[in-house]
């Protein structure tokens, strides 16, 4: 196992904000963490790194985990370039910036022509556009090597085409056999992809292959509210019942005229 | 250049320049401008203590400026965060003003430590200068990966608060090290003037941070000699100076990047 999470429970200002989660994923799974705003994606993948403590439950994972964070804006009067980031993501040395060296310069190099972005290496990372940002984000999280990337809605804002390029490349890392496990509040730009998914909903978590999580009775009894989940020409799509309508088999899904 | 009875003043003000330059790069990065000005501010009741006590400055300086960290420390969790801190920092630049008009020093005193004296400065000034300027550059040096990735994120370094608390202790020290050089006001100009123009001009963290330190040199260089040659105060050129420096470096890579904007097609 690469990540494993059992029984975890999160607790911010006196309220669950996750409740017995428990997941586990494979070397080199690629995992969709989904669920609408608040609730408790960031947590999740906070608590993985240990950036935040849990109230209860475990969190295996390997020593060295990326993150790429959400909603990171960095100031185009940053004197940061793309190479930059990616050497400031290098683990060692922990300390001191050192001084650079042709070594330090290929594996920069290296890392931004897998993550496709030498082309803007030495541009401020203020003055990338998002696609680009997210790719030197990526770069920057892989510079230390890890066994595990976590990625909070890093295809949020971009445009459809910019995130079924960031989505490529989060597959070829994991047929590196790189663990990914990337939030989103949209599934669809992930299907295909994605082998495996956690979908959180009041605090609770459903897991598993994404055609045995993303039903209409898995959901609804995720949500405990009547939902449907409506297949259309390889999209899938989430919508809450009518009030009082309770959860039947897929059956009973409506189809859209 | 200069008469020897200027010789330690141009020696202490090069040091406190030099560590400024450091302490600045990360002034700017981190966007802590706003502590930049309210550490010295907060030291200066302290020096006004030590004068009210006949005491030396500098221990006066490091206690109230380290008290000035935790104050602001505090604010900072709370809600009204600016309000709180503009009227502690007016409470205690009232408080600096009491104990200067007990110790009936007052006038010349205030003058001293709001604008700087350089001038006055005596070769015992130079030990404490020469230990500042070794220890901020080594400290910042040392964490210059976490501090450079706690300015682009709080996300990179776990959103943890001990970055900060550490870089504003690094900041306290620089700020009352320099304030009776530069005086309180403007201290401040020294470590935003050079490092906000070296932001702007450099392309890596690595030439930004060094192109800090050359600058915040180079301008107390300037504004010493242009202060020795004119008689005018030395703080007044380095406030102006700092201020004429950051604009001339906005409008060159301004200038620079002008061509570079797709044209009309």
């Amino acid at each position: 196992m690469s990540l494993a999470v059992s029984g975890l429970t999160v607790r911010l200002g006196g309220r669950d904000v996750l409740r017995e989660v428990s997941f586990s994923l494979a070397p080199g799974a690629f995992c969709g963490l989904i669920g609408g705003n608040g609730s408790g994606k960031t947590t999740l993948l906070r608590t993985i790194l240990g950036f935040q403590r849990q109230a209860a439950g475990r969190v295996e994972r390997p020593q060295t985990a990326g993150y790429v964070p959400q909603k990171l804006q960095i100031a185009a009067d940053m004197p940061v370039r793309a190479r930059d980031l990616v050497e400031l993501g290098f683990s060692s040395p922990r300390f001191f910036f050192p001084l650079p060296s042709a070594k330090r310069r290929q594996r920069v190099d290296e890392i931004l022509a897998a993550t496709g972005a030498l082309g803007f290496a030495n541009q401020r990372v203020g003055e990338l556009s998002g696609g680009q940002f997210a790719r030197v984000l990526i770069a920057h999280a892989l510079a230390g090597d890890p066994r595990l990337l976590l990625l909070d809605e890093p295809l949020a804002n971009l445009d459809l085409r910019a995130a079924a390029e960031i989505v490529a490349l989060l597959r070829k890392l994991a047929a590196r056999g790189v663990t990914i496990l990337v939030s989103a509040h949209d599934m669809n730009p992930l299907l295909g992809a994605m082998d495996h998914v956690v979908y959180l909903a009041n605090g609770r978590a459903a897991s598993g292959p994404v055609a045995e999580v993303v039903r209409t009775e898995v959901l609804s009894a995720l949500y405990g509210y009547h939902i449907d989940v409506i297949r259309v020409h390889g999209r899938v799509i989430v919508v809450a019942g009518e009030r009082g309508v309770q959860a039947h088999g897929p059956e009973h899904v409506v189809a859209i005229p | 250049m200069f008469a020897s009875y200027l010789l330690s003043g141009w020696i202490v003000a090069s040091l406190v320049a030099f560590a400024a330059g450091f302490t600045g790069f990360f002034v700017v990065l981190r966007r802590e401008s706003f502590a930049a000005h309210a550490l010295p501010m907060a030291a200066f009741p302290g020096a006004a203590a030590a004068a009210l006590c006949g005491v030396a400055q500098w221990p006066g300086l490091l206690v109230a400026a380290l008290l000035g960290v935790a104050l602001l420390f505090w604010l900072k969790r709370g809600q009204r965060r600016d309000a709180a801190t503009a009227l502690a920092l007016v409470a205690l630049l009232g408080l600096g003003a009491l104990f200067l008009s007990l110790s009936g020093r007052y006038a010349n005193a205030v003058y001293g430590l709001l604008f700087g004296q350089i001038f006055a400065s005596s070769p015992a000034d130079i030990p404490p200068a020469l230990a500042l300027a070794v220890l901020v550059p080594m400290a910042l040096l040392m964490f210059f990966r976490p501090l450079l990735l706690g300015a682009l994120s709080p996300d990179f370094t776990a959103g943890g608060a001990k970055g900060d608390v550490l870089f504003l202790i690094i900041l306290a020290l620089t700020a009352s090290f320099a304030l009776p050089v530069t005086g309180a006001l403007l201290v401040f100009s020294l470590m935003t003037g050079p490092p906000g123009a070296a932001c702007t001009l450099a392309a890596s963290p690595r030439t930004g941070l060094m192109l800090s330190v050359v600058l915040a040199v180079a301008l107390i260089w300037s504004a010493l000699a242009l202060s020795a040659a004119t008689g005018w105060p030395a703080g007044f050129f380095t406030g102006v100076l700092a201020a004429l420096l950051f604009l001339a470096a906005r409008m060159w890579r301004r200038a620079r990047q002008a061509p570079q904007l797709p044209g009309p097609a």
